[in-house]
């Protein structure tokens, strides 16, 4: 799903308000009190969200998606960078596979958020296998930072079905009426798009290195916009990460999951 | 071919997100997994965004145009903490107010 996370703004799970989120100040209340303290900011945190699935809807559907496949992505894929950039790369003229290879990637970073919150958590069998399709940005910061396994589930499953319900209503709304927006450009609608991607990449450009990556990659995808097919710049930037990691991650040895 | 794009890696996210939860987490006690892992999604948003605001409609080259005033307007909502949808609403207004006027 996308990053924004909290009525305070753009702040997912690496963002400026930290894994910690707004309720981790008291510790020492009673757990029921505190179940009730995730539960209500876990709300806010899904109806902000879930609400900007109507940009996804609109976008989708400027891009060359029909209704139908718009609303599939949403039920089926369900995390919103993969999303944005799956139609962003079609929509730019890519193929499928450059796109779904750029969604993909960007879906790696779940992976992360799931081995922090699998020993928090503690699901086996088919409680597993539902939790993880409401593992997002979002469901995670609402999770992290509560020692106590209730709390922890509490802001987890709140978030995450609650963003599922309002973000998949949302794109449906947004699709049926991006179909009759006009003409997409003078709508300004391709430069939302790059705001769109803007604003989930804001909160992670919180460190030096993230900060030189971040302009890496873009020179790099831009000087490859004219020499390679649509959607192959994309993936190219992504290689400034590997490169990066690949030259530092041996030295800092902090096994650090995430800032 | 939409279809399939839409569907496989859609599943492949979902399959993503499963391992987090099921493979053993000493997987990142491997630093350069950690750091890769961190810095993707910063490389990838940044490629998007400058492919998104450079790119020429027609893909064959790169064009400054009206989009990068938008992305100027993004920038300044976003330093001004606004909320997600105020900037992207406001990248788009600044960016189809100039096109109404010819720029």
């Amino acid at each position: 799903m996308a990053e924004v996370a909290g009525p305070a703004g753009p702040a997912g799970p690496d963002g400026p308000d930290g894994p910690d989120g707004p309720d981790a100040v008291a510790p020492r209340r009673p757990t029921p009190e505190r179940v009730r303290a995730v539960r209500r900011d876990a709300l806010a945190v899904a109806v902000a969200t879930g609400t900007y699935g109507v940009g996804f809807g609109a976008v989708s559907v400027a891009s060359g998606l029909d209704v139908w496949q718009t609303c599939a992505l949403s039920l089926v894929m369900f995390t919103g960078a993969s999303q944005f950039a799956l139609v962003g790369v079609l929509g730019a003229g890519g193929g499928p596979l450059a796109a779904g290879a750029a969604a993909l990637l960007l879906g790696v970073r779940n992976t992360l958020y799931g081995l922090r919150l699998a020993p928090l958590l503690g699901y086996r069998g088919w409680r597993r296998v539902v939790a993880a399709h409401v593992l997002i940005d979002e469901s995670t910061a609402m999770a992290i930072g509560h020692e106590e396994r209730e709390v922890a589930r509490t802001g987890f499953w709140t978030a995450g079905l609650g963003i599922f319900a309002l973000w998949n209503l949302a794109t449906a709304l947004g699709a049926l009426g991006g179909d009759r927006l006009g003409d997409p450009r003078a709508v300004g609608l391709d430069a939302a798009v790059g705001a769109a991607f803007l604003a989930l990449l804001w909160p992670r450009l919180d460190g030096a290195v993230e900060r030189l990556v971040a302009l890496g990659a873009a020179a790099v995808a831009a000087g490859a916009v004219p020499l390679v097919p649509a959607g192959v710049p994309v993936l190219a930037a992504a290689g400034v990460a590997l490169l990066v990691a690949a030259l530092s991650g041996g030295r800092d040895g902090s096994g650090e999951v995430t800032r | 071919m939409i279809w399939w794009a839409v569907l496989g890696a859609g599943v492949g996210c979902y399959l993503l997100k499963l391992a987090g939860l099921s493979v053993p987490a000493r997987v990142l006690a491997r630093p350069r997994v950690a750091r890769a892992a961190t810095l993707l999604p910063v490389a990838l948003l940044s490629g998007l965004v400058a492919v998104q605001v450079l790119a020429a409609p027609s893909g064959a080259g790169l064009v400054a145009d009206a989009r990068l005033a938008g992305l100027g307007a993004a920038i300044a909502l976003l330093v001004a903490r606004a909320p997600f949808l105020v900037v992207v609403l406001g990248a788009a207004a600044v960016t189809a107010g100039l096109r109404a006027l010819g720029g």
